[in-house]
């Protein structure tokens, strides 16, 4: 794509409050610059309960309403039915949640919009762990990592949950997993799911240098490790077409150098790395990436 | 005039159809399913013009219900029991986000064990929400208190709950009285709310108060509850003019020179007003006082009615344990400032489903000389 054609509005203020190097800050601000100002955003708890701001202050320039924890897509589903029975069929209705309001206490109310067919647009922003909390696991945090509540790591039994699939099953109009560490991917993503009809579902891996234990300038530079060492894969579905995959890294990076580097994996042995390592490329073997 | 036989919940039904809700979500669960079964027909032949939006749980019924009305239009749910206790922190955000909401409830039990039977603890639970609670008592009354229910809560900007008796209201046929759409649109107007999700004024809701803030939002719904009693009045006398039938707060049946009360909230009351005319034949000055809004609840009414009576038997159909029956609760507040005020008797009257006769209440009232006020009096 042509980075000159991406507009120069902001709609995302100055003086959130998200913490330095926050990839679901970034994430939201190029989102919006794709879907506009004919856009309404429902929040479920998440860290953007805050990075939203706190009143009178209100970070977006578009509307927004926060809801609670488990209900995100529900509240969208009747958001957009409101608007059509207005005669606004063609607002933007977007549910941006983290990943605990979405693999966790937020994923029946997601199967039932997912299943009937919502004309909503669903973006989980993932940093793999409730970090408004304080770092506490989720079913979105990887085998290994340290939290709050898995202070010596996540059991490597618990395999992060397939949300791109547990989706793709729902036969939805579109399906993507994305990071804005790759803006062209990122970018072509949010438009095609804009301009689908249907029920929409954008996976974005979001790093958190506080809970991801690494320092802010290196946020983009572990979003983009994850890719190229194939622990996040950048792929779509679009209804009626196969799964495909949007982004070869050519030649994968070693998990270790993704994991090593990010204080919550600090405290792996070797065995650990490896056995991680395996889970990686049986995943991409999966795929036919390896 | 047009009459019909229908169940309470078709009532209630034809009262949400009236009222031309925009959106309308909901999940089933006995004894509330009709409503919605019946709202189901409506929409998919055109009667109603609305999205019904068939949801995975009570969760999500309330969720949607609460996009929808945040988005500016007029929105429905129904529900019951357990239904009520899953939407129970959707029920506070609605609240707090001052959202006109109307939910029917239709009044049953909440396991465990399981039981399906009316008892009014799912929405006594729910009480310290910041919703208005109206108690019917037949299917006439549910059916214009839906109509009312929305002029209300528009007016004040707090969601209404009106309460339908599982079964003894829900399941039982009735002669109903019809509005016409043209009468209910005279009394209903088109709702235009001031604040809503429009893409032309963006505003975010919900934003995260400080304690000031979120302190001053809290004094303020009390102040709305408090000033509502103008705006239901208000909708009474316009319900009155349009449609010729009378509503109050409170309903009193010979109760002026009664010397022992009874207080009920729901459909029992039919069976009350039975054991009252008994107890006037046998010469027993017995009267009856039905409180309709338990939210706000009606102090100064209730104690300018029951201050210089002697006996108050409150009829409890539900009970908050380790402290009272929550109408008992009340009743009792209302009275705490008066000088001298009757004795008044918290008696669980029907838990579950459990039946009440005629002749049980009419020996309660018989038996008032040996009842005690310093404790919860239950059924033998």
């Amino acid at each position: 794509m042509d980075f000159r054609e991406v507009t120069n509005i902001e709609y995302m203020n100055q003086g959130d409050f998200a913490c330095p190097g926050c990839g679901a800050g970034l994430s939201m601000r190029h989102a919006l610059k794709v879907l506009g100002d004919n856009t309404v955003i429902v929040m479920p708890a998440s860290c953007w309960s805050i990075i939203s701001g706190v009143f009178p202050t209100a970070a977006l320039q578009v509307p927004l309403m926060h809801v609670p924890f488990a209900t995100a897509a529900a509240v969208a589903s009747g958001v957009k039915n409101a608007f059509r029975k207005k005669g606004q069929e063609d607002v933007n209705v977007v549910c941006w949640a983290g990943d605990g309001g979405t693999f966790d206490i937020g994923l029946q109310a997601l199967s039932g919009a997912a299943e009937r067919k919502e004309d909503i647009i669903y973006v989980c922003y993932d940093n793999e762990a409730y970090m408004n909390t304080g770092i506490q696991r989720s079913s979105a945090t990887p085998p290994g990592a340290w939290t709050t509540t898995t202070p010596t790591g996540n059991p490597l039994i618990y395999e992060k949950k397939d949300m791109f699939n547990i989706v793709v099953s729902h036969n939805p109009a579109y399906v993507a997993t994305s990071t804005i560490a790759y803006p062209d991917d990122f970018y072509q993503k949010f438009e095609k799911a804009k301009n689908a009809k249907g029920f929409r579902f954008i996976h974005l891996l979001s790093a958190c240098p506080p809970g991801w234990r690494i320092d802010s300038k290196d946020s983009v530079k572990a979003m983009r490790l994850a890719v190229e060492s194939g622990v996040f894969v950048l792929m779509e579905k679009e209804q009626g077409k196969p799964v495909k995959v949007t982004y070869k890294p050519k030649g994968l990076v070693p998990v270790r150098e993704y994991l090593l580097f990010q204080g919550r994996y600090k405290h792996l042995n070797e065995d650990t790395v490896n056995e991680i390592q395996i889970m990686i490329n049986e995943h991409l073997m999966s795929l036919g990436l390896l | 005039m047009n009459k019909d036989m229908m169940l309470g919940s078709e009532a209630v039904a034809l009262g949400v159809k009236l009222s031309r809700p925009k959106v309308v979500s909901a999940y089933p669960i006995t004894p509330q399913t009709h409503i919605i079964e019946r709202l189901s027909e409506m929409v998919d032949s055109g009667e109603l013009d609305a999205s019904f939006i068939r949801v995975e749980s009570e969760l999500s019924a309330i969720s949607a219900v609460l996009g929808a009305s945040q988005a500016g239009v007029r929105a429905f749910t129904a529900t019951s029991s357990h239904g009520l206790a899953l939407m129970h922190e959707v029920l506070h955000w609605i609240a707090g986000s001052r959202l006109p909401v109307v939910l029917v409830n239709a009044n049953r039990a909440i396991g465990s064990p399981w039981n399906i039977w009316t008892d009014q603890t799912d929405s006594m639970s729910q009480r310290d929400l910041g919703w208005m609670q109206v108690y019917c008592e037949t299917a006439q009354e549910a059916l214009d208190t839906v109509l009312q229910a929305f002029y209300v809560a528009e007016k004040v900007l707090l969601p209404i709950m009106v309460m339908i008796d599982g079964f003894i209201l829900s399941h039982t046929l009735e002669e109903v009285i019809i509005p016409s759409q043209k009468q209910a649109d005279a009394f209903l107007p088109i709702y235009e709310p001031e604040y809503f999700l429009d893409v032309d004024n963006p505003l975010s809701f919900g934003n995260a108060a400080k304690g000031d803030v979120f302190y001053y939002l809290r004094e303020d719904m009390q102040h709305s509850m408090e000033a509502s009693f103008g705006v239901i009045r208000e909708a009474h006398n316009k319900f009155d003019e349009i449609f010729g039938r009378k509503y109050d707060i409170v309903e009193r049946y010979y109760l002026d020179d009664a010397e022992i009360v009874f207080v009920i909230a729901g459909a029992l009351t039919g069976t009350i007003r039975v054991a009252v005319d008994k107890l006037r034949a046998l010469g027993i000055k017995a009267g009856l006082l039905k409180i309709r809004y338990f939210r706000p609840f009606p102090s100064d009414i209730v104690k300018n009615l029951l201050k210089s009576k002697e006996h108050v038997v409150v009829l409890n159909r539900s009970v908050s344990f380790g402290s009272a029956g929550q109408l008992a609760q009340e009743i009792k507040n209302a009275l705490y400032y008066e000088p001298s005020k009757p004795k008044i008797y918290d008696y669980i009257l029907s838990l579950g489903g459990k039946d009440v006769f005629v002749e049980d209440v009419v020996n309660l009232a018989k038996n008032v000389g040996n009842l005690k006020t310093s404790k919860i009096l239950w059924r033998e």
